[in-house]
């Protein structure tokens, strides 16, 4: 049974219904993260899990107990802020040892757990230090340690690593999921950025305003988004509307006008509902006009409109009778601006949405 | 520096000897050894300064006025601190007609304000004028007092009280123990300005004053009706140096932007 479970939820603001009958489950031991574009109602659903929020309507349980009206200071939960929000006139070692001490722990088991803590973020020996005199990666360890302390049943994280430097998000990440692994802690993840959200991920569900559009592992959505939207969102570039498609062979055949496509089943045999067809830039593949191409169908041809140089590799905009296409394709000599080509759509990449 | 500027500069030189020149000279003038105000001064003395503690009224009333003042000053802060706490921390509905409200007495002219009290609390409910007195002033140092927390508040991060509360804390643990360390010096600049307020008010405090109590700025105007030695420039001095290092450790505190965004 999953751990957290949130029933026909809706939270409003202003009359404004940002959430409505949402539902969530959650696993126990597992991180799930809300992938989205800012606006799109994650602060919202972390905050309401965390209690800062009531909902108008629905249920929220935990562990099988209904958590709906516990208030924020009893559910032992540990949220970690995009500002950090350590406590400013605060040491290092005494904004981790609140939560304890709010518990009436003994101050000898406090200094143990504390220094373990410091020790598990690699911040010993800064215990003495005010949180002003700390970099932004030190900082928001000491509110990793500070939720952690208390050995949450929960963690919560609120776009943690959107202040940061971009080396600095690599290794952090690595460590909230280390940590999280280390200690199987039940954990909610929300951020903006699909690799931050994929990389550390069991399960990924991405919100369009106020729904979770797909969940899933982080590789099911990458490979097979569900919708138009997570496609666009993780960064399928390339369209095809198709009139009509058939699943009576070994493949997919679509047609669009006097056009025919192969699209490859998915091994178990899932998902792949709906007409429209959708590919990566990095997917589609060019040939020279003048060139064979080494397959025959799943081809269009096109001119070259515009040609950019992204570093690894060229990107083009190529204008076709089903419109522009963009293209990534690493290469010595690039084609140039009005060059005839034909694109090559592999039929284990064309993946079909709804 | 460019051509342009010089004749601003001069510009703003002759604004501040406009603006500090009466005091220049009443300070000068508090040192005359005679017994008639004169500028300038024939002599130096500080004949004067050792007039205020000699005549009992002054003593009397500046005990009165300090009194008033930190009476004055406690009660708005027990008002004052959980209404600045409410007004910036929570949205409901009445929001912005309660804070007009707690800042009508710096709209409201002095005067209007003073007769009103003085109509109501004293005439119809028959309070004795000490209570008046000391009321009248905690109401016009409110709007300081929430003005200045509820910017010292505005500048604290909420997701800090809200991190407290994750840890456990209740919202009163949260307000003592993370909320209060945070807004102190805000909270003493806030009692230094109200305390300014209240103890060179002189258009409230004309209003309740009568036999026996009396705030010093009003004892100094019945002395001036009656004498023209330099007792007042000596007090207005003394007033003048208490006023500024109080505006020093504001200014310290707070910094003058309060000041300039009214
Ligand atoms: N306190 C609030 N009052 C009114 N509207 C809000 C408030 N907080 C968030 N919203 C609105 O709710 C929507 C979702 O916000 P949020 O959950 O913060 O999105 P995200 O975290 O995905 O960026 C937004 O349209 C936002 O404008
Ligand atoms: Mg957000």
């Amino acid at each position: 049974m999953a751990l957290i479970s949130l029933e026909q939820v809706s939270v409003a603001y202003d009359n404004r219904f940002i959430l409505e009958d949402f539902n969530l489950q959650i696993e126990k031991g597992k991180l799930l993260s809300l992938l989205g574009p800012s606006g799109c109602g994650k602060t919202t659903t972390l905050r309401l899990i965390a209690g800062f929020l009531n909902a108008e309507q629905g249920k929220f349980m935990f562990g099988g107990k209904d958590y709906t009206n516990v208030p924020v200071n009893k559910r032992n939960f540990g949220f970690v802020f995009q500002s950090y929000a350590l406590f400013p006139h605060m040491s290092v070692y005494d904004n981790v040892a609140f939560g304890l001490r709010l518990r009436k722990m003994k101050e000898a088991e406090v200094k143990q757990r504390v220094t373990r803590m410091l020790e598990i973020v690699s911040l010993g020996g800064f215990e003495k230090r005010l949180p002003k005199a700390l970099s932004g990666g030190q900082r928001q360890r000491v509110a990793i340690a500070r939720a952690l302390v208390i050995e949450p049943d929960l963690l919560l994280f609120d776009e943690p690593l959107s202040n940061l430097d971009a080396n600095l998000r690599v290794n952090m990440r690595v460590e909230i999921r280390r940590i999280q692994q280390e200690l199987g802690i039940t954990t909610v993840y929300v951020s903006h950025d699909q690799e931050e959200c994929f990389s550390i991920s069991d399960q990924v569900a991405v919100m369009n305003s106020g729904k979770i559009e797909q969940l899933a592992h982080p590789t099911t959505i990458f490979k097979y988004p569900a919708s138009e939207y997570v496609a666009r969102f993780i960064g399928f570039g390339n369209f095809i509307a198709f009139e009509s498609r058939s699943d009576a062979g070994e493949d997919i055949e679509l047609s669009r006008g006097a056009l025919k496509f192969l699209a490859a089943k998915r091994p178990n045999g899932a998902g792949n509902l709906g007409m429209l067809g959708a590919i990566r830039p990095d997917d589609l593949q060019l040939w020279p006009s003048t060139q064979e191409a080494p397959l025959s169908g799943n081809t269009l041809s096109g001119r070259v409109q515009v040609s950019t140089y992204l570093g690894r590799s060229y990107q083009y905009e190529v204008e076709t009778e089903l419109g522009v296409f963009t293209v990534n394709q690493e290469m010595d000599v690039p084609f140039a601006q009005g060059e005839q080509v034909t694109i090559y759509f592999p039929k284990d990449k064309l993946v079909l949405v709804q | 520096m460019k051509e342009g500027n010089r004749g601003l500069s001069l510009y703003t030189l002759l604004v501040f000897v406009f603006l500090l020149g009466p005091l220049v000279i009443i300070s000068i003038t508090s040192f005359e050894p005679g017994t008639v105000l004169k500028f300038p001064p024939e002599g130096f003395s500080l004949r004067w300064y050792r007039n205020i503690f000699e005549v009992s009224m002054f003593m009397e009333t500046f005990k009165t006025s300090i009194i008033v003042s930190m009476l004055g000053n406690l009660l708005a802060l027990l008002l004052g601190v959980p209404a600045a706490y409410a007004l910036s921390r929570f949205e409901f509905r009445g929001r912005d007609t309660l804070n007009a409200l707690f800042l009508s007495p710096v709209l409201i002219p002095g005067i209007v304000l003073g007769f009103t009290l003085l109509r109501y609390l004293i005439v119809v409910y028959g309070l004795p004028i000490y209570a008046g007195l000391l009321i009248g002033h905690t109401v016009i140092m409110l709007p300081f007092i929430i003005r200045v927390i509820a910017s010292s508040l505005a500048n604290f991060d909420f997701a800090v009280e809200e991190a407290a509360q994750s840890l456990g804390a209740g919202r009163l643990e949260t307000f003592f123990k993370v909320v209060l360390p945070n807004i102190r010096s805000g909270i003493l600049a806030a009692v230094l300005i109200a305390f300014l307020e209240s103890f060179n008010n002189v258009d409230i405090s004309v209003f309740m004053t009568g036999p026996g109590v009396s705030t010093l700025p009003i004892q100094m105007l019945t002395y001036v009706q009656n004498y023209f030695d330099p007792t007042i420039a000596a007090i207005s001095v003394i007033l003048m140096v208490l006023t500024a290092a109080l505006m020093f450790i504001i200014e310290r505190l707070m910094g003058f932007a309060y000041f300039t965004k009214r």
